[in-house]
């Protein structure tokens, strides 16, 4: 049987039983990622971290889930109350709805019925994951709306033109793995990728699939719709007590969700890594160790994000656009096309692998040698002051101090020329 | 839109709808016809937006349930997530207490309206007039059977109507490119000023004060955004306050109350340019 014919064997027990775990998984994956991440940050940082609630302040995060529903909760007065309360919501549940699409393993035997550790397997399971990204904007727009005041409303806009600028990275570098395996179904292309993965096939896609993930999350280096320095908390600045807890869950869920995204796409979703495949005619890719496998891969995302976010320096915003806009777009395009023709003629002419790998690299040396021969830009000395090594002022070296008898026009202009060199303004000599 | 799919409906039920379909159509009907009624009677552009997301995501989903799952996320993703977040980024940056202006820019605007409105109206009612009787509904069971919805709608898009589908995109993309053009076109004609030619313009008096503004006070009662600076005679320099916070509404109800109650304070004899506070 097919995955799809499994699933929709399923009975409404079992589909209970999924959603259910589904929804917890979201959860507790938040409380173990703040945890961990407060745990990881401070060890990279050479200090203890959260070290006071149970053994060594490992149940910080169940102290702080328990703590933060009974906040008192505070309403702007100057808050569109309504929508204020909604946008929490829309932002959440978005955030869990992706996960139905996911396949977390093959099929099992969960009290003795046939089933598919997934709760749905639509064939359009791709565009999912994309529409739940996309209707989880409308959470942080409306949040930074709704809040009534500047710095909300500047987090919010900066936060949705960055989602949307880094959705259209991922959704082109996303185009390459369906061309691939000629799905759009998420269990499709984790079958598809039994004889290689496509991070190592595709690697452009996943690079840039990855970045973007980082900016679609809006986490470090790419965290400026909550960059402190300027604008406090951003979107969620006027928040507090569940709401503000819901926008957390829903940030760190959205961190999940596009890390097993990309294990799916990229690393094989649940199949064993290569050395452990080849044990016992891939024995450890049946039953439930898949399972082990597909957490593993979407936890050393996870690691990664939180190993970013100890390391590197936030961006300036201008950079950021640029690099989504000018870098991550185009060289996805460019990059779809090398695949697109690269395909065409493999299925039409019958050439063999190692003929287009010999080509690109040829092609990919002469880029490179290419590029070396590129002139290093030049620093122009213009209308600098002339300064020494030690770093000061000095004068011009035609300076001339002038006589005062021979005060003749040819001296004046030689003067000017003196004082354009030493960087007064154009004005001057116009 | 809602009129249609009532008809759409009326029209399976001659042929066969399953209860589920029955329900879903139930359920999610009446919320788009809600959604379409709340944005034109909403008084607020975010919530008029927000109740269009509502009828959008209504249609995505009945797609859905007719079987049409690709045309159904493809909604949710470009009509409600692109398409409808543009316009809710541009009524925000326009603010949120702007309300609409009753002055009427087209002359004879309402009487067009009305004619078109019409016009519209009797379009629709004869479509779904003839919906209901000639045309026969087909479904989408044998495209979906051959090789997938997403495979035969590739397909067709590809196949049978690729020079329409390019013709729409390089339309699309002109008028997005126009747009730009349109838009940056002064920029590109004065180019970025540098740093020094900026300093240059103000202290030419181009610009309205050659430093910037004044911060806000930090005093040991308080360093609040929202307390002003004092000059060096005692009085309140006003630039010191961001124009923001005392454009907010609390501020401004405040200043009502004062006024009413009238403790507003009067001119102030130390100040350097007498009146200045009456202006706020």
């Amino acid at each position: 049987m097919t995955r799809a014919q499994l699933l929709a064997d399923d009975p409404l027990w079992l589909i209970l039983i999924k959603a259910v775990v589904l929804l917890l998984l979201g959860a507790v994956a938040t409380m173990a990622m703040i945890i961990l991440e407060r745990k990881i940050v401070a060890r990279m940082q050479h200090r203890p971290g959260p070290n006071r609630v149970g053994p060594n302040g490992w149940f910080q995060s169940i102290a702080d889930a328990i703590k933060l529903p009974f906040k008192e909760q505070i309403i702007p007065e100057t808050a569109d109350r309504k929508v204020y309360f909604l946008a929490p919501i829309m932002s959440t549940i978005p955030a869990f709805l992706a996960f139905s699409v996911i396949p977390f393993g093959p099929e099992v035997s969960i009290f003795g019925e046939r089933t598919v550790l997934q709760l749905v397997d639509l064939p359009v399971g791709v565009l999912v994951v994309l529409a739940c990204s996309s209707m989880g904007v409308y959470g942080i727009v409306l949040a930074g709306w709704s809040s009534g005041s500047p710095y909300p409303l500047l987090g919010g806009l900066r936060s949705a033109a960055q989602v949307i600028s880094y959705e259209i990275a991922m959704g082109l570098s996303i185009v390459a793995v369906i061309l691939y395996s000629g799905s759009l179904s998420t269990g499709d292309i984790v079958d598809a990728q039994s004889r290689g993965w496509y991070g190592v096939l595709l690697i452009p896609s996943f690079a840039i699939y990855f970045i973007s993930m980082i900016g679609e999350t809006n986490r470090a280096p790419f965290d400026l719709p909550e960059a402190e320095s300027e604008l406090v908390g951003g979107f969620h600045t006027e928040y507090s007590s569940m709401k503000f807890a819901l926008f957390f869950l829903a940030e760190y869920v959205n961190m999940v969700i596009v890390s097993a995204f990309c294990t799916t796409l990229f690393l094989g979703g649940y199949m064993a890594p290569w050395p452990i495949s080849l044990i016992g005619d891939n024995y450890f890719n049946t039953g439930w160790w898949p399972l082990l496998w597909f957490f593993g891969k979407t936890w050393l995302f996870l690691f990664v994000f939180i190993w970013l976010r100890g390391t590197l320096p936030r961006l300036r915003y201008d950079q950021f656009m640029r690099l989504g806009w000018k870098v991550l777009v185009p060289a996805n395009l460019v990059w779809i096309m090398a695949v697109v023709t690269l395909r065409v003629l493999r299925q039409e002419n019958d050439i063999p692998a190692g003929v287009f790998i010999t080509i690109g690299a040829v092609v990919l040396a002469l880029l490179v040698g290419l590029s070396l021969l590129l002139p290093d830009r030049e620093v122009q000395p213009d209308n600098q002051v002339p300064v020494t090594g030690s770093g000061y002022p000095v004068p011009p070296l035609d300076l001339v101090v002038p006589n005062k008898e021979d005060l003749k026009p040819r001296v004046r202009r030689r003067r000017e020329k003196a004082a354009v060199g030493a960087g007064a303004d154009k004005e001057s000599d116009q | 839109m809602s009129a249609m799919l009532l008809a759409q409906a009326a029209v399976n039920t001659a042929t066969q709808v399953t209860t589920g379909e029955a329900v879903a159509f139930w359920v999610l009907g009446p919320l788009a016809l809600a959604g379409g009624l709340g944005m034109i009677f909403a008084r607020n552009a975010v919530h008029s937006a927000l109740f269009l997301v509502l009828t959008m995501l209504s249609l995505g989903v009945i797609y859905l349930v007719q079987q049409a799952p690709f045309l159904g996320f493809v909604q949710i993703i470009v009509y409600t997530g692109a398409i409808m977040m543009l316009f809710l980024f541009v009524l925000m940056l326009v603010g949120r207490d702007s309300s609409d202006s009753v002055v009427e820019v087209l002359r004879g605007q309402r009487l067009w309206a009305g004619v078109l409105g019409v016009g519209l109206a009797v379009l629709i009612v004869t479509a779904v007039a003839r919906a209901l009787t000639d045309v026969r509904s087909v479904g989408l069971a044998e495209p979906n059977a051959n090789a997938g919805n997403v495979k035969s709608i590739g397909k067709s898009l590809f196949d049978e109507y690729v020079f329409p589908f390019e013709l729409t995109s390089a339309l699309l993309i002109t008028a997005a490119v126009g747009a730009m053009v349109l838009g940056y076109v002064d920029r590109h004609q004065r180019g970025r000023k540098t740093q020094k030619e900026l300093v240059e313009a103000r202290f030419r008096g181009e610009h309205d004060r050659p430093s910037p503004l004044p911060g806000p006070g930090v005093f040991a009662t308080s360093n609040s955004v929202a307390t002003p600076a004092l000059l060096p005679d005692g009085s309140v320099a006003e630039e010191s306050l961001s124009r923001l916070i005392d454009a907010t509404a609390s501020e401004k109800l405040d200043q009502e109350r004062k006024a009413v109650a009238g403790t507003l304070p009067g001119p102030d004899a130390r100040a350097l340019a007498p009146g200045k506070e009456d202006r706020s």
